[in-house]
């Protein structure tokens, strides 16, 4: 047994697949206590916003004392924002319609660029070849300059409720900072939110859990039945092998997919948590469990220690479970973990259909993808509702089977190198 | 191999009443095309005291045969008898106490042994099978070493020991000190020496009959080894596709055999003092 977990733990291939899904679970596990609350609260009012740090703007003016930096290229900068390369183009085909010659034009130099323009640009010309809607276009443009390089201070004014005087209570110039560690209300959204309004890397974390925990379950459920069904089909044999066999062989018939989906349907949407489905993928996956177990038992069940152990007087039970299990148990473990991979992956594809866990109360993988689906991330560009969850649900499944293809490698002599 | 011939000789004189017998016994497998008649209504009467053997080449038979006899599988026509009446092993406890009466040694000592279990779990459990289950630690042990000795193996170096860390010769010894613990009426020896290298074979024979003598028991050897057979045996059973072909004390059958495939089987046995003749053998058992 020491060998053995020795072996198994030099085994590069289960070593990096266990530390992945260690570390997913560590994340899953830990993540919680820093961001507390259910990963479902709706925090956002509005629609996939973009991953990235969020602070709170009232609190920036309110609480957060002002220091002065003197940055160089900081007007550039807020001219550049100001100012997309879109808007540069529209103004240089403007001003090379109206005659003035391409070298002289540089749209990368804004000082530049903009003293031509304001020098140049007059909005009751009609320069040759331009439609109006581009003219008009270009006025906006015009119009959204004003001020730009000499800019205003911002100035915030607060009513009294009691005196209904209005007074500036700040004026903050171009040159002012805040330090983001001193702002009292900042959140990171690591991946924005789904459509929700939901943190989605909390839910993400969360519906991997959950996932996980179907996973299980399922894996579990379905290793259980197909050893116990296998051994018993393979020990015994005869009669008990004959049923066994029958419907092991009606459930590789029905592709278990179909299956999956007229039980889940058929329970309704009530009654599907997320254990019942887990249950559900358990039970209609046990078939090629016990096909290998069988197999394996029906080798095994004529070896001399076999026979000496019926002779012995031990009891059925006892010889399967002394005499038999030990000897496949390296092989469970393998099917167990395959097992797992696959019931995360049906949970995955049964929710895809809407046919998962009930909504709204649990996420799961891929009750994500269902709802980035569903609410057109993909179409809105919202790539961190969908594509994490899929990198998640691939590295879970890699990570699984890498443990297996190690584990392989250890049972199996024929692999080992 | 001088003691083995004196203690099967030895043996000789005490044949006494039937203690297993058989009739028209039969074991088919598999049914339609797939039928095979592995054990074709044979029967047989051994004798309380006697060393047995029954001889047949690969296939023939004779493992089907020592597993009816063991009752690890079922018969599929003809009796067998046990201890003067009809074998029952109806249920679990009848079974029990009929393999209480009748044991095996196999031919693997490889295979014979769970790897996942300690040594000492076999002999304990033979130890609790008659009857010691309530036995104080000390009692057990002292069982224990005394089958150990008896099969020239020291319990102490042996205990808490995985079976993988012993010689074939030492497990084969050891499943002989678990006959030994168990004392049933018959053993049945599944070529008990097959695997097992030349040195260690006499020793192994040796200590089987020794045991005979010792708790009085039948041996049925289960051999292919028609020199062997002759060797330890009083009765001689040959078996060919599933049939007795012939069948009698060991020298009327050796030294005056009747059946072809008898002659063939002798003929096969290399001898050291004469060059191998292949123009002896007999075209089948060339082409084989």
């Amino acid at each position: 047994m020491r060998n053995t977990l020795r072996q198994v733990s030099r085994s590069a291939n289960f070593m990096i697949g266990f530390v992945t899904v260690m570390l997913i679970l560590l994340m899953v596990g830990i993540y919680p206590l820093f961001n507390p609350g259910s990963p479902l609260d709706m925090i956002g009012l509005g629609t996939f916003f973009k991953p990235g740090t969020y602070i709170s703007m009232y609190d920036a003016v309110e609480t957060a004392t002002a220091y002065t930096l003197r940055i160089d290229d900081a007007a550039a900068k807020r001219v550049a924002a100001k100012l997309p390369m879109a808007d540069r183009e529209s103004m240089k085909r403007w001003l090379i319609a109206y005659g003035i010659a391409e070298d002289a034009i540089h749209t990368d130099d804004l000082n530049d660029l903009l003293n031509l323009w304001n020098n140049t640009y007059d909005e009751s010309a009609r320069p040759a070849g331009l439609t109006s809607a581009f003219r008009k276009s270009v006025a906006r443009i015009d119009a959204a300059l004003e001020g730009l390089l000499e800019p205003l201070d911002v100035r915030v004014y607060t009513t009294s409720p009691e005196t209904g005087e209005t007074r500036e209570t700040a004026r903050i110039k171009d040159n002012q900072f805040i330090n983001v560690s001193e702002v009292v209300n900042t959140r990171r959204l690591w991946l924005g939110t789904d459509n929700f309004g939901r943190d989605a890397f909390k839910e993400l974390l969360a519906a991997t859990g959950v996932s996980l925990k179907i996973g299980l379950i399922a894996g579990v459920i379905a290793t259980a039945l197909g050893l116990m069904l296998g051994l018993l089909s393979g020990f015994v044999g005869g009669i008990v092998d004959d049923i066994i066999m029958f419907f092991a062989n009606l459930f590789t018939v029905i592709p278990g997919f179909v299956l999956l989906i007229l039980i889940s349907y058929s329970i309704g949407q009530e009654q599907r948590g997320a254990t019942v489905v887990a249950a559900v993928i358990g039970c209609t996956s046990w078939v090629w469990t016990t096909r290998s177990v069988r197999a394996q038992t029906l080798s095994l069940r004529n070896r001399d220690h076999v026979n000496l152990s019926r002779l012995s007087g031990h009891t059925l039970p006892r010889i399967l479970v002394t005499d038999i299990l030990p000897y496949i148990a390296s092989y469970v473990v393998m099917a167990l973990i395959l097992q797992i991979c696959s019931g995360i992956l049906a949970e995955a594809q049964l929710s895809m259909l809407g046919l998962g866990p009930k909504t709204t109360e649990t996420p799961t993988l891929g009750l994500m993808m269902f709802w980035g689906m569903t609410y057109a991330a993909h179409q809105n560009g919202a790539w961190w509702a969908y594509f994490p969850v899929i990198l998640m649900i691939a590295l879970v499944s890699f990570s699984m089977n890498l443990m297996n293809t190690g584990l392989d490698q250890v049972f199996n002599p024929q692999l080992r190198s | 191999m001088p003691d083995i011939m004196m203690n099967g000789a030895a043996g000789r004189d005490h044949v006494g009443e039937l203690c297993l017998s058989g009739k028209g016994v039969t074991k088919v497998y598999g049914m339609g095309a797939r039928r095979t008649v592995a054990v074709d209504h044979v029967d047989f009467e051994f004798r309380k005291g006697e060393v047995i053997s029954i001889v047949g080449e690969s296939g023939s038979g004779k493992t089907t045969l020592v597993k009816m006899l063991l009752a690890l599988t079922s018969v599929t026509e003809g009796d067998i008898y046990f201890m003067g009446g009809k074998r029952d092993i109806t249920t679990r406890q009848k079974k029990h106490d009929y393999w209480r009466g009748i044991q095996a040694i196999f031919q693997d000592p490889f295979s014979s042994y769970n790897i996942f279990h300690k040594i000492d779990a076999v002999l304990l459990d033979c130890i609790n099978m008659r009857g010691g289950k309530g036995f104080s630690k000390e009692k057990k042990t002292e069982m224990m070493s005394e089958a150990c000795k008896f099969v020239n193996l020291e319990f102490k170096e042996l205990t808490n020991k995985y079976p993988f860390e012993l010689s074939g010769g030492q497990m084969q010894r050891l499943m002989i000190a678990r006959i030994f613990l168990l004392q049933p009426r018959i053993l049945l020896a599944d070529e008990p020496t097959s695997m097992i290298d030349a040195c260690s074979r006499a020793t192994i024979l040796d200590m089987l009959l020794n045991l005979r003598a010792e708790i009085g028991m039948t041996i049925i050897f289960v051999t292919h080894d028609i020199g062997l057979a002759y060797y330890v045996s009083d009765t001689v059973y040959i078996m060919e596709r599933g049939r007795f072909v012939e069948f009698g004390g060991a020298d009327d059958v050796i030294l005056r055999p009747s059946a072809e495939y008898t002659r063939r089987l002798i003929q096969d046995v290399p001898k050291i003092h004469e060059p191998w003749d292949f123009t002896k053998r007999s075209p089948r058992a060339v082409l084989t």
